[in-house]
């Protein structure tokens, strides 16, 4: 039983990595309808310039900031590049632009701040810790703790700022916020640019995890089948679906894994997914939608 | 006055028009000739092409375009995006694989033809989920096939026949005792499959099921309406897109890399015959040889333009950073300019030139 409830914990912490990947997501697809492949390269290179300024001798906030105006010019060149010419196109479309963004994106990164693996101590002990005579991990417990902040700070921001509204207002309907004169290009760049932010948030911690290297822009694939069960357009939604993967995962290569050779985790979160699309086809969290003629 | 009265000297035969009306034509006979030119040339080529140009270039392009052609019958025509087509090219491979050594008294072509059927009863499988998930939750489908596929293929060594490296390679290549192991019999091996499956998609496309694919894909809520069984033709589409993709597969595995293992498949190769769709044109034939050829070529182009350029100034991993980059962007560029791919911008240079000392 000990064993069991530390595999679970272990999972649910580790699920809160897969949420703040789809946190990302969701923002974007809110508010401007893009399915955001491109979210992973954008971690990547969040975490890639923030390594790479740190390690040229800027101090840690000093580079967290650079890092942040990057973001924030990255959003505006990708509004303005990519999104505004692909305005009033269809969602596919999108999707596949996002694609094509995460090729440029990775080959910037790679490009201009090279291939190796730099490592990223965040000054946490990744040792394991004891309480009630569980063992969990210390720094899972600091990412779960730094999801918490991430997710109170964005509510804070959607409910209680004009931009906040705006933002909803768009989501909600995106006609209807532009004749009340919201400017939806400024929220577009908006909503980039944060998303970028959770990225670097996101990055920073699983960069710290594994090295920031090339393999963190997979991450998104990761965090597909969260968003699946969470649905595209719920934060809330994105959460409880990392939860769920988190564990699910972590207890079916545990118990499972065994019985058919192991390493099932690639494949394991996309059939959960496809499960829980049979009984809603739209997420746990996600707007059914009607279909007319 | 008349002869200006008269009726005209054709009038019985208009009026033999106008009482029997002429059959529809659906689809007007267009002139073949440079069709069947290019098909000329494609199998005299080995006569004249180099080995290289045949085993590096040819046959792999040839191979992507009737990849990019099985994922257009799913997503060009049918609208369902899928991005796990190396998957099943996998499937199609190690099927034609397990067939060629275990039942070794089959021909090749026939190994290879069942393959593609294996892959097709998978592609099936993976189809279900396509009654009731819709749109980007169905690309999690392919997603999930894509992984557990090649999960299955590196996990379980009876598919790679107990081998220590994991991989599969044909053990020869012969049809009705020619040798196929060289660049040209490989070459013609290739093009055989290719031109019989792009006629029998040419068909396909034009058929009640082609159709009732394109009715699905333009909005299957009203395709129900009107009558069409969505859900099965739906299944049709992945079985059929499977197959082609499994006979790539099987023809990549042995006629391209020689042997090949589960990583041979990987995601990154789905994405690349999506993209190939993308650049060539979305349910158009002829855009998944145009797209093909644009990503086979392209790597080559900008490979000789940096050898040219910055020969020694710039490092070889910066160049492939540089090339990511510029493809990234071709594939925004696109998007953007010409969404029909460029089938369409090769079409409407014709049309241009038709009228051309009219009308520029």
């Amino acid at each position: 039983m000990g064993l069991f409830l530390e595999t679970l914990i272990g999972g649910l912490l580790a699920g809160t990595m897969y949420s703040l990947v789809a946190i990302g997501f969701v923002l974007i697809y809110k508010a401007s309808g893009v399915f955001n492949y491109a979210q992973g390269s954008l971690l990547l290179f969040a975490a890639l310039t923030f390594v790479t300024l740190h390690e040229k001798g800027l101090s840690f906030p000093a580079a967290l900031a650079a890092t942040v105006v990057v973001l924030i010019a990255a959003a505006l060149l990708i509004e303005r590049w990519v999104l505004r010419p692909l305005a009033n196109r269809t969602q596919i479309t999108l999707f596949m632009a996002t694609l094509g963004l995460s090729f440029v994106v990775e080959g910037i990164s790679q490009g201009l701040m090279g291939a190796e693996v730099h490592s990223l101590d965040l000054g946490i002990d990744d040792v394991p810790v004891f309480i009630g005579g569980l063992m969990f991990s210390q720094f899972d417990a600091v990412a779960a703790a730094t999801a918490a902040v991430l997710v109170t700070v964005l509510a804070l921001l959607f409910n209680k700022t004009r931009i906040g509204v705006s933002l909803r207002a768009v989501a909600d309907d995106t006609r209807a916020a532009l004749s009340l004169g919201i400017n939806l290009n400024r929220i577009w760049q908006i909503v980039w640019a944060v998303a970028g932010v959770v990225g670097l948030v996101a990055g920073m911690l699983w960069g710290a995890r594994q090295g920031v290297q090339f393999s963190l822009s997979f991450v998104v694939l990761k965090a597909l089948p969260v968003l699946i069960i969470g649905g595209f357009t719920s934060i809330g939604g994105a959460i409880a679906g990392g939860l769920i993967v988190g564990a699910s995962e972590t207890l079916a290569e545990a118990y499972l894994g065994p019985y058919i050779g192991g390493g099932i985790t690639p494949w394991f979160a996309y059939f959960l997914a496809i499960a829980f699309l049979y009984v809603r086809p739209a997420g746990l969290f996600g707007e059914r939608t009607i279909d007319r003629v | 006055m008349s002869q200006l009265l008269a009726p005209p000297a054709d009038f019985t035969g208009l009026s033999a028009l106008l009482n029997h009306p002429a059959p529809i034509v659906l689809h007007q006979r267009r002139w073949h000739g440079p069709l069947v030119a290019l098909v000329l040339a494609a199998v005299l080529l080995p006569t004249v092409a180099n080995e290289y140009w045949l085993s590096a270039i040819l046959v792999p392009f040839l191979i992507l375009s009737l990849s990019g052609l099985g994922l257009n019958l799913l997503t060009g025509y049918t609208g369902q995006t899928s991005v796990g087509s190396a998957g099943f090219m996998a499937v199609g491979a190690f099927a034609t694989y397990a067939l060629l050594v275990r039942v070794p008294v089959l021909p090749l072509p026939v190994s290879i033809l069942l393959g593609g059927l294996i892959a097709a009863a998978v592609g099936l499988l993976f189809g279900v989920p396509s009654g009731r998930i819709k749109g980007f939750y169905l690309m999690v489908t392919s997603l999930a096939a894509q992984f557990f596929l090649e999960w299955v293929f590196s996990k379980f060594p009876w598919f790679y026949n107990y081998g220590s490296s994991g991989t599969i390679s044909a053990p020869h290549l012969e049809v009705a005792g020619f040798n196929l192991n060289t660049p040209a019999g490989k070459y013609g091996l290739v093009l055989v499959f290719v031109l019989a499956l792009t006629w029998v998609a040419v068909n396909l496309v034009r058929s009640q099921t082609g159709r009732n694919w394109m009715a699905i894909r333009d909005m299957d809520t009203a395709a129900a309406v009107v009558g069409i069984p969505v859900y099965r033709y739906k299944l049709l589409a992945f079985a059929v897109s499977s197959f082609y993709l499994g006979i790539a597969g099987a023809l990549w595995a042995f006629a391209y890399l020689g042997s090949a293992s589960a990583q041979s498949f990987g995601i990154t190769r789905s994405f690349q015959i999506l993209f190939i769709i993308i650049i060539g044109g979305m349910g158009s034939i002829a855009g998944n040889f145009v797209g093909a050829a644009f990503i086979s070529l392209l790597p080559l182009l900008l490979d000789t333009l940096g050898q040219n350029l910055f020969a020694g100034h710039v490092d070889a991993g910066l160049l492939q950073n540089i090339q990511k980059v510029i493809f990234g962007g071709l594939i925004i560029w696109f998007l953007i300019k010409e969404p029909d791919g460029l089938v369409r911008i090769l079409s409407s240079i014709k049309e241009r030139l038709a009228l051309w000392p009219l009308r520029l």
